[in-house]
C-alpha cells in the first residue's frame, strides 16, 4: 500500500545516509535493504533473538524493534562498522579465536550485544556474560566459546584501557591520552 | 612440515562471517528482483470451498497472484525420497499449494509477487478464502482408529506405513526373570536454526537456465528432485547452497517453497526471492522426533539384558516428508539396542499421519530417540534389580575384544571401547564423594542426581548399497575433485554441503597433511552444483566420514600421479622415492629430492613427463564407504532439583566422546557443545504443542523454550580417539553426539534426584511444573 515516505538521515558506521522510507519500515529493512548493510541478519518476528542487534547512539538495540524513522539523527553501527580484518574489535578478535561461531548467522547481533555489554562492564564474571547474553538466541554453538570469546575480548580491552589509563596518569597535563 | 591433523586451528570461514561479509540466502539481491511470500492455512483441516484473490491483485507493486489451481498440472508435486521397503508405503500428493484441501495450519494456499517485503504482506492479507471446516486429528493413535478424521484418499486409517525389523517372540518375555515396560514420549520439537528458510530464482529465457539460490543441506539432491518438479533438465538447473545459517535436519528436505520460488522466477522472467518468517519456520519447516515408544526389557536378576522389543508409534505430520519415513525406521530401530550385548531385539514401526506440520530428520534424526529409550530402560532395570546405573552398564557394555559387534538387528558395529570412555568420564567426577554428598544433601532437603549415558550412535551415513536396502532413494556416497594449479595451490571441490561444522577448515587440515601444503594454499569450494560434480550433502553425521575420506583418497591418487612424475624427473624407481616435507625424497641420498610444487609444475608444463602419464595433476573420488561409523562415549550429567519449585539446576556436565581420530579438537569441541545444548533443550525445556484443533500453539520463541546462555554451566569436555576401520582417515562423526547423548544423561539426573519421591519415570520435557508435581505426588504419597 502506497504510504507517505518521510526522510530519514541516519548515521550509519560513520557516514551520514538519507533515504526517503515507508513510516512504519524497521530500522532493520532500511540497512539491510535500504543500505544494501546485510551483515545485520534477522532472526525472529518476535524481538527474541538477537540477530539483529546493532548499536544506536552507542546502546545496543534490536534493529527489529526500531523503526527507521526512530533513528532519524542517531548514531548506528553494524557488524559492517565494528572492525575489518585489518583492524578487528577485540569482540571480532575473541569470537575467531574462540571459536565462538559456527554457521555465523547469530553471530553479528551476539557480537554486537557483547559489545554493548562490554561498555557497561569491563570485566564481567562468566555468570554476567550469560545473563548479558539472555537476549540473544544461537542454536550452533551451545553459548560456552560465545562466552570465551567475550572473556578474550574484556581481557583485551581492560589491557588496552589499562595501558591508556598509565599513559594518561603519566601524562601531566592531566588530560589523559583520549 | 609440522602436523596439521589434530590441530585447533582457527576456522577459515570466520573472516567473512565476523566482518558482516557472509553470504546468506537473504543477502542476495539481483536487479530487477521480487518478492513472494505464501498465504497458509490458519485451518489443521479444512475444504477450501473459493479463493477470491482480485483485492489482492489490485495492490499497487503487485505483479502475480497464483492460486493451488493456477498451478496445478504446471508442476510437479513434491516428492518423498524415502521409501521403507516392505512396509506397504502409500505416498500421497503433495501439491506445493493446496488445490482443494488443507491439512496443516501452514500449509500453501495461495502465494503473492510484488515489487517489495512490505507490499507483498499487505496483498496477502487481502486475499480472501472461504473454508469448510474439517475435523481434524493431531495425535497419532487417534489418528489410527476407526472413524478418525482421513487425511488422504487411499491411506485407510492415515496409516503411511508398516515396518518391522527383528523378531522376538513373547514366550521371551513371558520366561524372563525381570521386565520392564515402559511408554516414552518423544516430544515434537522444532529445528529453529537461526537462519529460517530462504530461496531466491533466476531464470534466464535465452537460454533456458536457472540458478535457485536456497538454505540448503544439499544441493545436488535439490536440484535432482526440483529438476522432475520444475521440469528443467539438470543441465539446466544450478542450485546453490551459499553460506547456510544452521540446518540441523530441517534444511535437507526439498519444500513446496523452494519450487515455487523456481516456478513462478520462471513464469514472470524475474528474479524472485522468498524468505520465510519466524512464524512460518514455526508452522512450516518441517519438526522433528513425535514418536510414541513402547518398550520392553527383558533379562536377568544379575543384570544381563536379554531382549528388547520396541513398538514406535511415529507421527509424520500431514505429508510424508523427503527423508521422513527413514526416521523412525531405519535410523532409529536399528540402532534400538545401543551399545549393550543385548542378543535379541525387534522393532516395529507404524507411520501415521495427521493434521499437524510433517516431521522429518532433526539433528540425530532416529538416534537420539533410540539412545533415550535404551539409556532409560537400563537404568529403570538397574533400579528394579537394586544395582547401580554404572554397574549395570559396566556389565552389559560390548567389549573392545568383541568388535565388530553384530548387534540383534543386523548392524555390524566397526569398532570402540567403551569402557575406556565410561572410565574416563568417571575420572572427570568423583562418583563414590558424589553419592555421599547426595545422601548428605538429601537429609537436609536438597535434591542433587547424576545421570548416565553410555550412548552408541550410526554415522557416517552410508553405503549406497545399504541406502538402497533401506529405501532411500539415492546413494550415501560422496565426491571430491582435488585439483592441483599450476603453482602448486589447490582447490579442493567437496559434495558434501557444511553449514557451520567448520570443513573449510578441517577438509583443508585433511589435504595439508596429505601433501604437505600449507593450509593457506588450499581452498574449499561447496554448495554449488555447477562446481562439484555432485554430492549428496551434510546431515547423518557424513560429512567428515564420507566427504573426508573422499577427498583423502582423491589427495592419495594426486600423489600416485605426483610419484610417478618426479621419478621420472629423478631418473629413479618409484620405489626409491619417500613422501615427506612436502618434496619426493630419494631415499638414502640427502638433498636429491623434488618438491610437491615443482612436480606440479612440470605435471602442467608436460614438457617430459613419463610414458603413459597424462598432463596436469588433478584427482577425484567418488568414494562409497563399507560400512556406517559408530561413534560413542559417556556423558555424565550432575544436577539439583529445587524441591520449592521444581526448578531443574544443571551443576556439573561431563562429556566424554569419541569420533576417532580428531581432526581439529576445537571445532571438535565446538559440536560437541552445540549438541550437548540442543539435547538438554529437548530434556527439559523445548516442545512443540498443538491444541485438539490442530493450532500451534508453541508457535513464536514467546512459546517455544529455546535454550539461553544462562541456563547451562561450562560443560566439561574430552575425546577418546578408537579409530574406525571403515573409512582411510579411521574418523565417525562428531555432529550429532552432543545431541544424541545429552538428552537421557539429564532426564536420568533428574530421575535419580527425585528418588526420594518415588519418581520413575517422566515425560520430557521436565519444566519445573511438571517436575514439582511429581514431588507433590511423592510427597502425597508418603
Amino acid at each position: 500500500m502506497e504510504t507517505g515516505k518521510v526522510n530519514v538521515t541516519v548515521t550509519v558506521n560513520g557516514v551520514r545516509r538519507s533515504a526517503m522510507v515507508e513510516p512504519r519500515m524497521l530500522l532493520v529493512h532500511f540497512l539491510r535493504d535500504g543500505l544494501g548493510l546485510v551483515g545485520t541478519h534477522i532472526g525472529c518476528d518476535t524481538s527474541q533473538c538477537g540477530a539483529c542487534t546493532v548499536l544506536l547512539d552507542g546502546e545496543a538495540v534490536k534493529s527489529c524493534t526500531v523503526l527507521a524513522v526512530q533513528a532519524d539523527g542517531s548514531d548506528v553501527t553494524t557488524v559492517e562498522g565494528l572492525g575489518d580484518m585489518e583492524n578487528l574489535h577485540p569482540v571480532q578478535e575473541g569470537f575467531w579465536e574462540k571459536h565462538g561461531l559456527q554457521c555465523g548467522f547469530c553471530t553479528p547481533g551476539v557480537m554486537m550485544t557483547a559489545v554493548g555489554l562490554l561498555k557497561q562492564n569491563l570485566n564481567p564474571t562468566e555468570e554476567e556474560i550469560r545473563e548479558g547474553l539472555e537476549g540473544v538466541l544461537c542454536r550452533c554453538t551451545g553459548y560456552q566459546n560465545i562466552v570465551r570469546a567475550v572473556q578474550y575480548a574484556a581481557a583485551r580491552m581492560s589491557e588496552s584501557e589499562g595501558h591508556r589509563e598509565v599513559a594518561a596518569a603519566g601524562d601531566d597535563s592531566g588530560e589523559g591520552g583520549r | 612440515m609440522p602436523n596439521v591433523f589434530g590441530t585447533p586451528l582457527k576456522r577459515r570461514e570466520d573472516p567473512r562471517l565476523i566482518t558482516g561479509k557472509g553470504n546468506f540466502t537473504d543477502d542476495i539481491q539481483l536487479p530487477g528482483m521480487l518478492y513472494m511470500a505464501v498465504l497458509r492455512s490458519p485451518h489443521a483441516h479444512a475444504r477450501i470451498k473459493r479463493i477470491d484473490v482480485s483485492a489482492a491483485r489490485q495492490v499497487p507493486g503487485v505483479v502475480a497472484v497464483y492460486t493451488g489451481k493456477d498451478l496445478e498440472g504446471k508442476m510437479g508435486t513434491i516428492p518423498t525420497a524415502w521409501l521403507v521397503p516392505d512396509s506397504d508405503i502409500k505416498t500421497p500428493p503433495h501439491h506445493a499449494l493446496a488445490v482443494d484441501q488443507v491439512r496443516y495450519v501452514g500449509d500453501g494456499i495461495a502465494l503473492v509477487v510484488a515489487e517489495d517485503r512490505y507490499t507483498v504482506r499487505d496483498a496477502l492479507e487481502l486475499i480472501d478464502v472461504e473454508y469448510e471446516e474439517l475435523p481434524p486429528v493431531v495425535n497419532q493413535e487417534e489418528a489410527m482408529k476407526d472413524g478418525a478424521p482421513q487425511l488422504h484418499e487411499g491411506v485407510p486409517n492415515n496409516i503411511a506405513f508398516h515396518w518391522k525389523a527383528g523378531e522376538v517372540p513373547d514366550e521371551v518375555f513371558d520366561r524372563a526373570e525381570v521386565v520392564i515396560r515402559r511408554r516414552f514420549y518423544q516430544q515434537r520439537l522444532i529445528p529453529n536454526p537461526m537462519e529460517t528458510r530462504a530461496a531466491v530464482a533466476q531464470y534466464n529465457p535465452s537460454s533456458g537456465e536457472m540458478t535457485i539460490w536456497c538454505t540448503s543441506q544439499n544441493p545436488h539432491i535439490h536440484r535432482f528432485i526440483l529438476s522432475g518438479v520444475l521440469g528443467i533438465p539438470e543441465t539446466k538447473l544450478q542450485v546453490v547452497a551459499p553460506d547456510v545459517g544452521g540446518g540441523f535436519g530441517c534444511k535437507i528436505a526439498v519444500y513446496p517453497d523452494e519450487a515455487l520460488v523456481g516456478y513462478v522466477a520462471r513464469d514472470l522472467r524475474r528474479p524472485v526471492k522468498w524468505t520465510e518468517d519466524r512464524r512460518e519456520h514455526f508452522t512450516t519447516t518441517t519438526h522433528g522426533r513425535d514418536m510414541i515408544l513402547d518398550v520392553e526389557l527383558a533379562g536377568k536378576r544379575d543384570g544381563t539384558l536379554t531382549a528388547l522389543r520396541i513398538k514406535n508409534t511415529a507421527n509424520l505430520g500431514a505429508y510424508l516428508s523427503t527423508a521422513a519415513p527413514g526416521v523412525p525406521t531405519i535410523l532409529f530401530g536399528l540402532i534400538a539396542p545401543g551399545p549393550y550385548k543385548i542378543p535379541k531385539a525387534a522393532v516395529e514401526v507404524i507411520g501415521v499421519l495427521t493434521n499437524t506440520t510433517p516431521t522429518d530428520a532433526y539433528r540425530g534424526a532416529g538416534r537420539p530417540e533410540a539412545t533415550y529409550q535404551i539409556e532409560r530402560m537400563i537404568d529403570l532395570f538397574a533400579d528394579e534389580i537394586g544395582m547401580d546405573p554404572l554397574e549395570i552398564r559396566r556389565k552389559n557394555l560390548i567389549r573392545e575384544d568383541e568388535f565388530p559387534f553384530d548387534n540383534a538387528l543386523g548392524l555390524q558395529y566397526d569398532s570402540g571401547n567403551y569402557h575406556r570412555a565410561l572410565n574416563k568420564a568417571l575420572e572427570m567426577i568423583n562418583y563414590d564423594q558424589f553419592r555421599k554428598e547426595q545422601e548428605e544433601a538429601r537429609k537436609k532437603g536438597r535434591y542433587l542426581g547424576i545421570g548416565f549415558s553410555t550412548y552408541v550412535e550410526i554415522c557416517g551415513l552410508g553405503p549406497s548399497k545399504v541406502a538402497g536396502a533401506v529405501g532411500f532413494q539415492g546413494g550415501l556416497w560422496e565426491s571430491a575433485t582435488v585439483r592441483v594449479h599450476p603453482s602448486g595451490k589447490i582447490s579442493v571441490f567437496t559434495g558434501a554441503s557444511p553449514h557451520g561444522q567448520g570443513e573449510e577448515t578441517t577438509f583443508a587440515q585433511i589435504v595439508s597433511q596429505k601433501l604437505g601444503v600449507p593450509v593457506e594454499d588450499i581452498e574449499i569450494v561447496h554448495g554449488d552444483t555447477n562446481r562439484i560434480s555432485m554430492g549428496w550433502g551434510t546431515y547423518g553425521s557424513r560429512t567428515t566420514p564420507v566427504g573426508g575420506s573422499a577427498i583423502a583418497i582423491a589427495c592419495d591418487r594426486v600423489l600416485e600421479k605426483a610419484k610417478k612424475i618426479a621419478a621420472h624427473a629423478l631418473e629413479v624407481s618409484e620405489s626409491d622415492l619417500d613422501f615427506e616435507d612436502g618434496a619426493f625424497q630419494v631415499q638414502g641420498v640427502p638433498g636429491k629430492k623434488i618438491t610437491f610444487q615443482e612436480v606440479t609444475l612440470q605435471a602442467y608444463l608436460a614438457w617430459n613427463l613419463p610414458e603413459g602419464v597424462e598432463p596436469s595433476l588433478e584427482a577425484q573420488s567418488f568414494y562409497d564407504p563399507a560400512n556406517f561409523v559408530y561413534p560413542f562415549g559417556t556423558h555424565i550429567c550432575i544436577l539439583e532439583v529445587d524441591g520449592e519449585t521444581g526448578e531443574v539446576k544443571l551443576k556439573k556436565y561431563v562429556a566424554v566422546d569419541d569420533p576417532g581420530p580428531v581432526i581439529n579438537p576445537m571445532v571438535a569441541e565446538g559440536q560437541v557443545h552445540g549438541g550437548i545444548v540442543q539435547g538438554i533443550g529437548q530434556a527439559l525445556w523445548e516442545g512443540a504443542v498443538y491444541d485438539e484443533n490442530g493450532q500451534l500453539i508453541s508457535g513464536t520463541f514467546m512459546d517455544y523454550a529455546m535454550p539461553k546462555a544462562r541456563f547451562f554451566p561450562a560443560f566439561e569436555t574430552a575425546f577418546t580417539e578408537t579409530p574406525s576401520p571403515v573409512n582411510p582417515l579411521g574418523v565417525k562423526g562428531i555432529g550429532e553426539t552432543g545431541t544424541i547423548a545429552s538428552t537421557p544423561a539429564v532426564v536420568n539426573a533428574v530421575v535419580d534426584a527425585l528418588k526420594p519421591f518415588g519418581v520413575k519415570d517422566l515425560d520430557m520435557p521436565l519444566t519445573p511444573e511438571k517436575v514439582w508435581k511429581a514431588m507433590q505426588k511423592g510427597r502425597r504419597e508418603a
